[in-house]
């Protein structure tokens, strides 16, 4: 397993975002976390990658304990994450956004360009590398930071939400970008709350409600499951 | 024990005055996350307006107070639309360049027009002395301080219960969700300049009734308001009045306890140490 | 190329000011010019490019100031030796105290760093070993470039204030030049992104604060030996650290030559209205310098630096090359 969490709790002011959630990530994989806006995705996430510190729980990544370790080791140890609110540096060009990620591995400037025009060429903002990151449209502000997480050559990326606000063309490109990722042997998390886009990349799902696990399997499997379509469409859906 | 409790008392009416203008501040921040590093000079504004009203006027304090208020207010909407409004488009270093910059403007236009003599209001209805107990504090200094707590009082119940106060607290919380309930933050940037600047004017007219006039009064004081807000937590007003007391006690008590030329560094030590422990301050949002 | 020929010209401009402009008061400002230039390239490692504004850059001035005049003092050592210890002290002190302090967010840090200066201002003018509210005067030596005096004309203070900010210059460019200078932007930009692709933010943003405060100690010593004398009240004042702040925004923050710029206006503004208003003790000097600051912040919010740029393109957004 690359990335096992065990057992994580996460509470605000009393509140469980995150209930004694476990669940493990196989090398190579693409799983997909689901849940409705507020079950908690974020929030585990934010415990997974360092930015916020679990109140109880493990998480391991290539075998070693990891938890509370923060962001920049972890990306160092090559877990990288993208966010849901984007984050591109907006007066920087699209190439030093993602210079800034490649220099992680190489150290010198010239090394660090080039890996970083290999990368935006091959997520097709080669032409765009000159602009500044904030005249880029939302769906290559996205791609950006994909980009520039792709550049410090990780192991794992997590995704969150990369596909919302996109229209239906640019979803089609996230996926085919998702999978050519997973092709290079990248693993893959990927954070939605839409069940569409999920379902068809993802080889397991785990679905989150009001911070706790309420099932984990193929998507066929989930999407048959009471739980689930409670969750999603309330709890009538689920008995009819 | 005598002295103490005689420094305490003071504290809290510094204090009550600190909070007030400390109030101000905040609530510019909250709403635009602007400082305004001429808050100081808008202070000694106040203080200058009040101190004319009696000199030239014959106005008693506490009588000019509503009409300081109101020129304050009128001084804060015109730096708002003439300033701070073209800055917006800037960066945070153009908004601060541009404050401190009308800090400077106001000081140079008080020291041409004032002189840089310190004036000081005389004898008014405040004057006198209040006992109680061991304690004896200028009665000027409780009548400030109680014109201090009724404006704070208002400027809360103005937030609190009025339609403009619940669209500036909107504003503050979220301004697209704001805008998309059909609140214009434009206007609503302007009530908070209002209000600030009007604030921070009754401050000065409360001060003006013991403390000496002068164009550099501000600098200490605003210093002191940044403070203050800082340590009660951004844009939280309850924070502020809270954060006031406390930092007028401490210059009080470290004026007695330790040594009067590092009253003020005390209180600015407070602050970095309940900073380190609470970065968002006392009362703010994490 | 451009950029070279460019950087020619400004040397060139910078080495025959004073040939051109002569007088003592055109040599004082050049001299002024010039501390300035170099505290705001100083101010603009951390707080333009880092993005972590700081209003208590006079502590690390004041600090190296008083360190080499006290060496100097007690134990007849050389100033230029001074000088690099004042920069190692300046260095350990924003070390120290920003560890604590860089947790803290936006305006929350830029008060923090005036209540420093503050602190530090107040400690020092109580101190009686510092020489208390009375300050240090320096010893008269013969005048050489040894014992950094000169007594003969200021033009040689001219000349050690450009080396000085050329230093500052060239550790900013070469900061530019490698993976800090990248770094430091993306921790100003958005530091949770930063951290994301593996940035140890706490760990540059001290490196910064180190540099930076080595700096402008640097222009604490040549202040000291310049005016020959220093007290609390000249070396630790708040206004001190708000201009070292404003010369490199008024000029362009994050911009190796913004701080140039911004010294080369405002600090020949702020002598000329001074030498010409400030007599009288009217305020027409604070009136004029305050105004024009505004002005400026108002019609140019993103420094003079970006004025040319703007000319040339009004529409078109800035497009950088990547050095």
């Amino acid at each position: 397993m690359l990335l096992e969490v065990a057992g994580l709790t996460k509470s605000f002011g009393g509140v469980n975002a995150n209930d004694d959630i476990s669940f493990s990530v196989p090398e190579g994989a693409i799983v997909g976390l689901l849940g409705p806006n507020g079950a908690g995705k974020t929030t585990l996430f934010n415990c997974i990658t360092g930015f916020l510190r679990p109140d109880a729980g493990r998480v391991r990544f290539a075998g070693v304990d990891v938890t509370g370790r923060s962001p920049s080791d972890l990306a160092r140890r090559g877990l990288v994450r993208t966010f849901q609110v984007m984050r591109v540096f907006p007066s920087l060009t699209a190439l030093e956004n993602v210079q800034v990620g490649a220099l992680l591995r190489r150290g010198r400037l010239g090394e660090a360009r080039r890996s970083a025009l290999d990368v935006l060429d091959e997520l097709g903002l080669g032409a765009r590398a000159d602009v500044d990151a904030r005249d880029l449209t939302t769906a290559e502000r996205k791609r950006l930071e994909i980009a520039r997480a792709l550049a410090t050559e990780p192991r794992a990326i997590l995704l969150d939400e990369a596909m919302s606000g996109l229209n239906p063309k640019e979803v089609g490109d996230a996926v085919a970008l998702v999978q050519r990722l997973r092709a290079r042997g990248i693993t893959i998390v990927l954070v939605e709350h839409v069940l569409e886009v999920v379902m068809p990349l993802a080889e397991t799902v785990v679905v989150l409600q009001q911070g706790r696990k309420i099932a984990e399997g193929p998507p066929q499997q989930i999407a048959r499951d009471p739980a689930v379509i409670a969750a999603y469409l309330g709890p009538r859906f689920a008995q009819g | 024990m005598d002295i103490l409790a005689q420094s305490v008392t003071s504290g809290v009416l510094l204090g009550l005055i600190l909070a007030l203008s400390a109030a101000g501040l905040t609530l510019i921040w909250g709403v635009m996350d602007i400082v305004n590093f001429a808050h100081g000079d808008f202070l000694m504004l106040g203080m200058y307006g009040t101190f004319f009203a009696w000199s030239i006027l014959g106005l008693d304090p506490l009588v000019a107070l509503p009409g300081v208020v109101i020129a304050l207010a009128a001084v804060g909407v015109v730096v708002y639309a003439t300033i701070i409004r073209p800055v917006l488009r800037g960066s945070v270093l153009a908004q601060i360049f541009a404050t401190f910059g009308l800090g400077i403007l106001l000081r140079g236009l008080a020291q041409f027009f004032f002189s840089p003599a310190f004036r000081q209001v005389g004898e008014t209805a405040s004057s006198g002395i209040v006992a109680a107990g061991p304690v004896s504090v200028g009665r000027e200094q409780v009548v400030a301080a109680a014109g201090a707590l009724i404006v704070s009082l208002l400027l809360f119940a103005i937030l609190d219960r009025t339609t403009l106060g619940t669209a500036l607290r909107a504003t503050a919380e979220d301004r697209t969700a704001a805008e998309l309930m059909g609140i214009d933050s434009a206007r609503m940037f302007a009530l908070a300049w209002a209000l600030g600047a009007g604030c921070v004017g009754a401050a000065g007219a409360l001060l003006a009734i013991y403390f000496p006039i002068f164009p550099d009064v501000g600098a200490t004081f605003g210093l002191l308001a940044f403070v203050t807000v800082a340590l009660g937590g951004f844009g939280s007003v309850t924070g502020a009045v809270f954060a006031g007391i406390l930092i007028g006690v401490v210059v009080n008590l470290a004026g007695v306890l330790v040594d009067p030329s590092y009253k003020f560094a005390i209180a600015y030590a407070l602050y970095l140490v309940v900073l380190s422990i609470r970065p968002q301050g006392l009362l703010g949002r994490a | 190329m451009r950029k070279r020929l460019a950087l020619a010209g400004v040397a060139l401009v910078l080495i025959g000011y004073p040939f051109v402009f002569g007088s003592a008061t055109a040599i004082n400002i050049g001299v002024l010019v010039m501390l300035f230039a170099m505290l705001g390239t100083a101010w603009n490692l951390l707080g333009g490019y880092a993005g972590q504004i700081s209003f208590g850059h006079g502590v690390f001035f004041g600090l190296g100031a008083y360190t080499s005049t006290l060496l100097l003092r007690q134990f007849g050592l050389s100033p230029w030796a001074g000088m690099l210890a004042g920069a190692a002290l300046a260095a350990a002190v924003a070390i120290v105290v920003g560890w604590p302090t860089f947790r803290l967010a936006g305006h929350y840090f830029a008060i923090a760093t005036i209540v420093v200066g503050e602190i530090t201002h107040t400690i020092v003018r109580n101190a009686d070993a510092l020489g208390g509210a009375r300050g240090l005067s320096l010893p008269i030596l013969p005048g050489s470039f040894l014992n950094y005096e000169f007594h003969e004309g200021r033009l040689p203070y001219y000349f050690v204030a450009l080396g000085l900010y050329t230093v500052a210059l060239l550790v900013t460019l070469e900061v530019e030049r490698r993976r800090i200078g990248f770094y430091l932007r993306a921790i100003r930009e958005d530091q949770t992104a930063a951290q994301s692709v593996g940035v140890s933010v706490l760990q540059y943003k001290l490196a910064a604060a180190a540099l930076s405060a080595a700096l402008a100690a640097l222009g604490g010593t040549f202040y000291a030996q310049y005016v020959l004398f220093i007290d609390a009240d000249s070396v630790f004042p708040l206004s001190l650290s708000i201009l070292i702040a404003l010369v490199p925004i008024l000029g362009g923050a994050g911009h190796a030559i913004g701080p140039l710029l911004g010294a080369a206006v405002l600090i020949p503004l702020s002598e000329l209205t001074r030498i010409t208003f400030g007599g009288t003790g009217q305020g027409l000097d604070l009136v004029i310098y305050g105004g024009l600051i505004v002005i400026i912040a108002v019609l140019q919010p993103g420094g003079l630096v970006t004025l040319p740029r703007r000319l040339h393109s009004p529409v078109a957004p800035g497009r950088k090359g990547s050095a």
